[in-house]
């Protein structure tokens, strides 16, 4: 196939329709198309790592006029990375429903369908587009359950995520008005020439915009509740990738056309990220449900990401360490999330409390939610540690000692919400009355999320790959 | 002072209305409504669009196109959301979103 | 690869792969577990022997790879990180074979003796990282080992005890890496380097190194268990006895002694720590927790606990001998880094004995012990005299030594520190001797779980151990002076340490 671009947007479409004609071979449609895409994502990174753009004009038609995909070191990791964490998830996901939900392949391919097409898109308005196809494909997912809590949760996100793109579109439309161009490559100089007020208003609702998707404190209120109520893999899928494609585009905003503009309001979505590492670790420190544990610290991890703004510079650290971060935490979350799936399936019960004794009976799944817990608190040699390694001395460098600060304690409080949940599992199982009938574990539930950790943790030692990426075609 | 284009007419009404549509839907209860701001902020963001397009004299086809395919995301998600919120009427047998767990889940 | 290169990493592969491989063997596979364990520790002792012959003859075993740029996961084997390695792989293998014995019939021993070569890995790793980054790696890899051993019984009691020791090693994990970070950023790498590197940096601000000084030794301070940062070791003595004497002995509070010497000698390096006025507080603190934590242990009456406040006494001579500023007390401070080791080893293995024979757990129940257990009291007999410094064990030499450097440096109040120690050693440890073998032995013991046949007080997987850890004191007392002692191999390390060449006695 000459052109990966194309292929990783028309694959998974091909696939979402092909599940939802035929329902019966769903899941395999989707594993062997995730296979295809992420071997394709690999051949993208290879090319853009040799130095090779990769551009595409769809239908031929070029830049301003038409529609352009692009690709550089940042969009290869987001796909490779998309691809990695859907590919076990769909393994896990086939193991879990156990043929009962047929909905999931076909929205789950719209999904990826969308998020790739949102990393390869290079005008704004294309974008506008792939945001809302992620968005309504992962409202659908979460509303899957059916049932009013989940309902509920999807109505809530399907607001969130509705008023966040229409700031976007609102920006993109100012955008036009002043320049008469959305393609972003055009742009950027255009910008750095001439900035009148109208562009400023519109850079802020378009952040403003997807700030809320990328559920920033104190835009987070949304995303507890959605993962919450929905089945593991979904939940998964939220937090580990979904979340992360407009983090993808705030920094690619921030990076390309606004740098003119940004370098004054740095400070902003770094004292917000601070305020999320703080809030979101209290309350997965305070959380009774093991779901709402592991959601809450996808807000505070989230958190991290937006620490990097202030300290973008040449040195390339501060991007070096978002990167990391991108992939330990999405790798972490996903491998996290499914572990508690398990958790919750075999017990019956969906508490903290609940996990007592655990250790003894489901040791590889525990296993899975210790190696995801070392990632989440920046222990060696995981990729978390890495991106805290590259955030640290980036802030040392800019002599941001109050950064330092924050670094560290949320590293601690993620250990204090992580050995929570450990601590219990290794207490001695409640005797007597407590003993309940469980499901016995299904082996491929496990696995793959053990697999998950030990990428999270293992991908640590392959920092120099990605380093080397997200270098590659800037 | 140059005299108001009716482009600019057609903008500045626009953002009104979006300001309007995002208020909306923060701030009401019922979803019928919500789902009602939501399309009145993709209105007004559409009509800012096709408005600021119009300075030039001739009109520019590219807005009209944007707001063409944004016209259709919005009927997409509006269908989503009015399934969504009759399946809920369904089980709950009410247009409110029930308050969520208190325990853990809200923010 | 070359096999200069490889035999490091092979050093950790003896007891990582065994590890991994436990984990995944169902508990019922009595023999295959066994099996591994053993082969993997005399593996390691196989490979380290091939290393000691290797580094006595000048060879240089290296392994880097690059993590991120300019930032390495590199080993190097010289002769420190060998007196530790070995120290470390000759106890595992004695722990090994205690722990076997011990946990007869207990349950989740896979998870157990997985965890425990896990320990073992982060502590090669630790002894032969050639960066403070490596060191971090192991360091924090040793925490997370450390505590499903810790919490393995999963009482109220263990958790609590897990959970101290986990926000005393979090914390000075985060305070460590903050130093290493800001070194790294100060100087631009972090090597560990004969002398030190940081004497390059002469024009860096004063307050700044001295800040990072402090921030890395509290750091590797709370695992070295210096006062305050002691609180956890006390509480961790909830822990089965092969873990007590992991921890005591063979891997945490050895890391962070073990940290305080890399980090002295050959990040600061001994000249430049000096005129920086980084030793002498230094010192200070150590003598604090020598005293201190002997004090402690006068009023324990739970053995195990009087034991570990004993040790947070002993790991400070190591610190001590670091923070005197002569090659004499280096000397002092390394080869008590492996007399401390040997002699808290054999005690540990010998408190584990009364527990598990006799059910004895306090100091007040140790009446007659030595009648019914003679030869594990008479190990526990060597190991008590060793640590008050008796002659021809192998505290005497470490005492002699530390002694000499201190007055050598000119610090004579570090002798009476010493004095006073060994008085309060002798305090608590002959009580214990004297019920042991002179008052007459109960009607019943608390708990005897194991009975004597012949000259076996209790099973020989129990006895053999602390018999032999015992002689090595003795051996280590008496032969220092030869070839391979472990004196001789700390003088070798100090004349490396000192740039202008030093002399010894």
């Amino acid at each position: 196939m000459a052109e990966p671009l194309v292929w990783l947007i028309l694959l998974p479409l091909a696939w979402a329709t092909g599940a939802f004609l035929v329902p019966a071979r769903g899941a395999w449609l989707a594993l062997g198309g995730t296979a295809a895409q992420l071997w394709l994502a690999f051949q993208l990174a290879a090319k853009v790592g040799a130095g090779d753009t990769a551009t595409h004009a769809v239908g031929g038609w070029g830049a301003p006029l038409g529609i352009d995909l692009t690709a550089d070191g940042l969009t290869a990791l987001l796909l490779i990375l998309t691809q990695f964490v859907a590919l076990p998830l769909f393994v896990y996901a086939r193991a879990y429903f156990a043929e009962k939900s047929p909905a999931f392949w076909p929205l789950a391919g719209f999904l990826l369908a969308g998020m790739n097409a949102l990393f390869l898109s290079a005008d704004l308005f294309n974008i506008y587009v792939t945001l809302e196809l992620v968005g309504l494909a992962a409202v659908g997912l979460v509303a899957m359950g059916g049932g009013a809590q989940q309902l509920a949760a999807a109505l809530r996100y399907l607001f969130a995520t509705l008023v966040g793109s229409g700031l976007y579109l609102l920006g993109v439309a100012l955008i036009y008005g002043v320049y008469g161009t959305v393609a972003i490559e055009t742009l950027t100089p255009l910008v750095a020439a001439d900035t009148p007020r109208a562009v400023w208003f519109a850079a802020g609702l378009m952040l403003v915009g997807l700030m809320i998707k990328t559920a920033l404190f104190p835009f987070h209120y949304w995303l507890p509740p959605a993962p919450g109520g929905a089945p593991a893999p979904v939940s998964a899928l939220l937090s580990a990738l979904v979340v992360k494609a407009s983090f993808y585009l705030i920094l690619r905003l921030w990076l390309g056309p606004f740098a003119p503009l940004v370098d004054v309001v740095a400070w902003l979505p770094a004292l917000l990220g601070s305020a999320a590492i703080f809030w979101g670790s209290w309350r997965a420190i305070r959380a009774v449900r093991l779901k709402a544990l592991v959601a809450w610290s996808t807000v505070a991890q989230l958190g991290y990401l937006f620490l990097i703004f202030p300290l973008l510079g040449s040195d390339q650290l501060a991007l070096h360490a978002g990167g990391m971060q991108l992939v330990a935490h999405g790798l972490a979350k996903a491998a996290m999330f499914a572990a508690v799936g398990v958790l919750i399936q075999v017990t019956g019960r969906d508490t903290v409390a609940d996990v007592a004794g655990v250790a003894a009976r489901l040791p590889v799944t525990l296993f899975a939610f210790a190696l995801a817990g070392v990632t989440l608190m920046g222990l060696p040699p995981s990729g978390g540690f890495l991106a805290k390694w590259l955030l640290i001395e980036a802030a040392l460098v800019r002599g941001r000692w109050d950064m330092v600060v924050v670094i560290l304690a949320g590293g601690l409080l993620a250990a204090v919400y992580v050995f929570r949940v450990l601590r219990q599992a290794f207490l001695l199982p409640p005797s007597g009355e407590r003993r309940r009938v469980e499901r016995r574990p299904v082996a491929m539930l496990e696995w793959t999320a053990f697999a998950l950790a030990a990428a999270s943790v293992l991908v640590g030692l392959r920092g120099m790959e990605i380093v080397r990426l997200l270098g590659a075609g800037a | 002072m140059t005299m108001l284009t009716s482009g600019l007419i057609f903008a500045c009404t626009g953002v009104v209305l979006f300001a309007m549509g995002v208020a909306g839907v923060v701030l009401l209860d019922h979803l019928l409504r919500r789902i009602l701001a939501f399309n009145l902020m993709g209105s007004g963001a559409f009509l800012v669009l096709i408005g600021l397009a119009q300075r030039a004299g001739a009109s520019d086809p590219v807005p009209q196109a944007m707001v063409l395919t944004g016209i259709v995301v919005a009927v997409a998600a509006t269908a989503l959301a009015l399934a969504l919120a009759r399946r809920l009427f369904a089980l709950t047998g009410g247009y409110g979103l029930p308050q969520s767990d208190a325990k853990d889940g809200d923010g | 690869m070359t096999a200069n290169e490889w035999l490091p990493l092979a050093v950790i592969a003896s007891s990582l792969v065994p590890g991994l491989a436990i984990f995944a063997l169902p508990e019922r596979r009595v023999v295959l577990r066994t099996a591994l364990n053993l082969l993997g520790a005399l593996a390691k002792i196989v490979l380290v022997a091939t290393l000691l012959a290797g580094v006595a003859a000048g060879e240089d075993y290296a392994f880097r790879y690059a993590v991120l740029p300019g930032i390495d996961l590199a080993f190097k084997v010289d002769a420190l990180a060998l007196l530790f390695v070995t120290l470390s792989a000759v106890l595992w293998l004695f722990t090994t074979l205690y722990a076997i014995g011990y946990l007869e019939n207990a349950p989740h021993r896979s998870r157990f003796f997985g965890f425990f070569s896990l320990c073992v890995t982060a502590t090669m790793g630790i002894a032969m990282a050639a960066n403070l980054f490596t060191f971090f790696i192991f360091y924090e890899l040793l925490t997370l080992a450390t505590f499903p051993l810790v919490v393995h019984r999963g009482t109220p009691q263990a958790m609590k005890g897990g959970t101290i020791y986990l926000a005393y090693t979090l914390i000075g994990g985060t305070l460590l890496l903050a130093g290493i970070v800001w070194l790294n950023n100060l100087a631009g790498h972090a090597e560990f380097a004969h002398g030190g590197v940081l004497a390059a940096l002469s024009d860096a601000p004063v307050w700044q190194l001295q800040a990072i000084f402090l921030l890395l030794i509290a750091g590797v301070g709370v695992k070295a268990a210096i006062v305050p940062l002691h609180g956890w070791l006390p509480r961790a003595m909830v822990a089965p006895a092969p873990v007590s004497a992991l921890l005591h002995a063979v891997a945490v509070v050895k890391a962070g002694a073990f940290g305080i010497v890399r980090i002295v000698y050959e990040v600061y390096g001994i000249e430049f720590a000096q005129s920086l006025d980084l030793l002498a507080p230094l010192a200070v603190l150590a003598a604090v927790t020598i005293v201190w934590g002997s004090f402690r242990a006068l009023f324990q009456d739970d053995l195990k606990r009087r034991l570990a406040f004993s040790t947070v006494s002993q790991v400070s001579y190591i610190v001590l001998g670091v923070a005197l500023f002569g090659p004499i007390g280096t000397v002092g401070g390394l080869v008590h880094l492996v007399h401390q080791g040997i002699m808290k080893i054999t005690l540990f293995f010998c408190a584990g004995n009364y527990a598990e024979t006799l059910g004895i757990h306090k100091v007040s129940e140790m009446n007659g012990a030595g009648r019914r257990m003679p030869l594990t009291t008479l190990a526990f007999s060597i190991g008590a005299l060793g640590m008050m410094g008796a002659p021809l064990t192998a505290g005497a030499i470490s005492k002699a030594w530390l002694s000499d450097g201190a007055a050598a440096a000119g610090m004579d109040w570090a002798i009476w520190v010493l004095w006073t120690s060994s008085l309060l050693n002798a305090a608590y440890f002959l009580p214990i001797l004297w019920r042991a073998w002179f008052r007459p032995a109960p009607l019943a013991w608390p708990e005897e779980q194991i009975p004597a046949r012949g000259w076996r007080e209790t099973a020989w997987l129990l006895l053999l151990p602390p018999l032999v850890t015992a002689f090595m004191i003795l051996a280590a007392g008496m032969f220092a002076e030869s070839p391979g002692s472990p004196l001789e191999w700390a003088k070798l390390i100090a004349m490396r340490e000192y740039r202008q060449g030093a002399t010894l006695p």
